[in-house]
């Protein structure tokens, strides 16, 4: 049983990545233990040297792109990690159909994660999906 | 008495102005107090959620000519 925040991150868009983000910075620097999960199209941003320039599913996504005073959704996700101790931590299945391993990973990622094992620690928490 | 650190964070949007009072605070001592700049409105409701939140102190808020001027006192 938990009662941090969990998010998991399956979406490539800036909106999505966006508030998933907003969700773990602001969450972990107020003392609530955070764990999100990187699958699908959420996770080729945190491939070292990899592109953030994730597609917009509307006109707030551009507004938010087009502005240079919106933190980026990468930086937030890693403040997360260093102000507040955030686990980020990568979906094993889409690492293998993905052909990354760990290393290829920014730093602060944590160790490849299985659905079964996010879900078991996530019981009793707040679960959040993107 | 110490002086105030000021963090300007004019023209950034939510959560970048609270996001760099926190990684300032981090790195202040205790009893310093920290002067956050935001054009950001809500910040001005965000910033002393979060003191509230954590424990530290708020000082004062006030919005001079379109800027949010808050300040904050480390306390842990």
């Amino acid at each position: 049983m938990s009662d941090g925040i969990f998010i998991i991150c399956t979406s490539g868009t800036r909106e999505k990545l966006q508030m998933a983000a907003m969700i773990a910075a602001v969450g972990a620097a107020s003392g609530s233990a955070v764990s999100v999960f990187f699958s699908m199209n959420a996770l080729q941003y945190f491939i070292k040297d990899g592109g953030t320039d994730a597609p917009v599913e509307g006109e707030f996504g551009s507004l938010m792109a087009n502005n240079e005073g919106v933190p980026r959704f990468k930086d937030l996700f890693l403040q997360a990690a260093e102000l507040g101790d955030a686990a980020l931590l990568p979906c094993s299945m889409a690492m293998d159909l993905m052909e990354v391993s760990e290393s290829d990973l920014d730093a602060e990622f944590g160790a490849p994660t299985g659905l079964t094992r996010f879900l078991s620690d996530a019981e009793g928490g707040q679960l959040y999906t993107f | 008495m110490s002086e105030t650190k000021i963090i300007d964070a004019r023209n950034t949007f939510c959560p970048g102005p609270l996001m760099e009072l926190i990684t300032y605070i981090r790195q202040a001592d205790i009893g310093d107090s920290l002067e956050l700049l935001s054009t950001d409105d809500g910040t001005a409701n965000d910033v002393p959620e979060w003191i509230e939140k954590v424990g530290h102190e708020m000082i004062d808020s006030e919005k001079v000519e379109g800027v949010w001027h808050i300040t904050v006192r480390k306390t842990k």
